[in-house]
């Protein structure tokens, strides 16, 4: 193994990183603040107030992209680039198309948003933007790859450290997925509208292999990336087990791209192909849980920084979340609880176990970790972090409790019969059972996004201190301050 | 030409796909935990998150 040092020429380009760290969290405020007002509306349905640009309807993408595309994939563009050039010991290949990369994506999410409001979806579900949108991001995202790939070339570091593969993972299954799910023939040059290029069964297949794959690489093999580095880096001791990181990778790799029918049973899908994907989802089970173990292990012999090490706990408890929800998915996957659970609220749980308690975890930890550094500065207020973790796990804990009861409910009443053989409760009157727990979960959500909100306040003064401090990251020849 | 039909049936692409894959995943298993040497330099490139914390010039750890 070779260490190289970073010469006055070879300093990383941090600016990059820092727009899109400074994007996350303002798409996180945002698309969470559209998130806790979309479940108010399903509790309370006079916030509609019949304005058509803020029904549930139009708000649902605008939360969802904002989230995972906003908030969730800014935060991965800002670590990806962070982690590549650190570990790799180089700058990114190019400052231009790294820029390029950021105002591509960031306008895309913008504009979807806007479309949204304004009624242009192509319904397909976390794949609403219509077609100009889509070739934008298909830009965006092929310059993505191009940074990242001549970043790995130019290394000065021999080895390519698992992180990287991961982010590699991701990047490359993002561009396979979006683009073959948005093959569409618009209904004219200077229209928004245009229409699938599958019909009937093929489509929906297309998709959920689209949708879970979106699960699979987006958010959980990138945020593992993510993991691979900001967890040793915040315990100060390296990763659990390297060998079983480059196992659990392959086998992670290779097992997701088969398991998106199992959104399908029950429905027109052919049986085999059900089946097939609900055995590649308990098969899963195993490489995710190497990760999970991988990652919490890591802290074996340091327990104790749980303790007294807020952004840890951000990024334990993240890793706990990840082991619960990807034990719960492959169960979800069973056809038999699925007949229970599909269309039901426990989905929307399931989602949000995996997307509060995984993916945002993972990223305010990361961000908690990075953001300090590459302001060259300290964070503005440790005891907000501590705050803040507290606020999104009753946050979380709410949100899914609720939806695990709201769900098992709903399945169970809609699958009731009476004496005679007829449906024992109409829908409206499941609806009215949920209406407590839908108060529960706009509550648990408050809790997620008041968090969310200390740590705009937090990143924000954060950068203001950093940005009053003498700019010594930008000295030549100093390697000591772009180092941690 | 008349052998390449023989991978148009399923019966015949389903078995030999699962023997690649599996073969595959077990040549996987054996790279990384075959052999002691080869396992502890694996085990080496955990450190490269922390090679570029010192402001010094480090020495190849070879």
């Amino acid at each position: 193994m070779t260490t190289t040092e970073i010469g006055s020429n070879e300093q990383y380009n941090f600016e990059v990183v820092k727009k899109f760290a400074f994007m996350s969290v303002v798409w996180g405020l945002l698309g969470m603040s559209v998130g806790v007002y979309i479940a108010s509306e399903l509790a309370w349905p006079f916030l509609n107030f019949d304005i058509p640009y803020i029904t549930f309807s139009r708000f649902r993408p605008v939360h969802t992209s904002s989230v995972i595309f906003g908030f969730g994939g800014s935060a991965l563009f800002a670590t990806s680039y962070y982690i590549v050039q650190r570990t790799c010991q180089t700058r990114l290949v190019s400052d231009f198309l790294a820029n390029f990369t950021f105002w591509g994506w960031t306008a895309a999410i913008a504009l979807g948003d806007i479309s949204y409001t304004l009624g242009y979806t192509q319904s397909r579900e976390y794949a609403e933007m219509e077609w100009p949108i889509d070739i934008l991001i298909e830009i965006t995202w092929v310059v993505y790859l191009t940074v990242f790939v001549g970043t790995i070339m130019k290394r000065k570091q021999p080895h390519i450290y698992v992180a990287n593969w991961f982010f590699l993972s991701f990047i490359l299954a993002t561009a396979l997925l979006h683009t073959f799910n948005n093959l569409a023939v618009p209904i004219s040059l200077f229209s928004m509208k245009s229409y699938s290029l599958f019909a009937g069964t093929q489509d929906a297949m297309t998709q959920w292999w689209y949708g879970h794959n979106a699960v699979g690489f987006f958010l959980t093999a990138a945020f593992l990336g993510m993991m691979y580095y900001f967890v040793p880096k915040q315990a100060g001791r390296p990763i659990y087990s390297y060998r079983l990181s480059i196992v659990h990778f392959w086998a992670l790799s290779f097992l997701y791209m088969w398991v998106g029918a199992h959104h399908l049973h029950w429905t027109a899908l052919p049986d085999w192909t059900s089946t097939l994907a609900a055995t590649f989802s308990i098969m899963l089970l195993l490489p995710s849980w190497g990760g999970m173990i991988n990652g919490i292990m890591t802290l074996s012999g340091a327990w104790d920084r749980l303790r007294t090490d807020p952004i840890m706990r951000f990024l334990i408890v993240a890793l706990s979340f990840y082991g619960m929800s990807t034990f719960e998915g492959p169960l979800m996957a069973l056809k038999d609880v699925n007949a229970l659970s599909h269309y039901t609220d426990w989905t929307v749980g399931h989602v949000h176990s995996g997307a509060l308690g995984w993916v945002a975890m993972v990223s305010f930890g990361s961000l908690y970790h990075m953001i300090p550094r590459i302001w060259n500065t300290k964070v503005w207020s440790e005891k907000l972090i501590g705050i803040h973790f507290w606020l999104a796990t009753i946050g979380v804990l709410l949100y899914i409790t609720a939806m695990w009861i709201s769900g098992i409910t709903q399945g169970l009443m809609w699958r009731a019969f009476d004496q005679y053989g007829n449906l024992q409760y109409s829908f409206v009157e499941s609806v009215a059972a949920m209406h407590p727990l839908y108060v529960m979960r706009a509550i648990g959500g408050m809790f997620f996004l008041s968090g969310m909100l200390l740590m705009f306040i937090n990143i924000m003064m954060t950068i203001r201190s950093g940005r009053q401090a003498p700019a010594y990251i930008a000295a030549p020849g100093n390697v000591s301050a772009a180092s941690a | 030409m008349g052998w390449i039909y023989w991978f148009s049936s399923y019966e015949h692409t389903k078995p030999l796909a699962l023997v690649i894959l599996f073969v595959t995943f077990v040549l996987i298993l054996l790279y990384v935990y075959g052999s002691k040497k080869r396992g502890e330099k694996l085990e080496s490139y955990k450190n490269i998150p922390f090679l570029d914390d010192e402001s010094k010039p480090r020495e190849d750890k070879k």
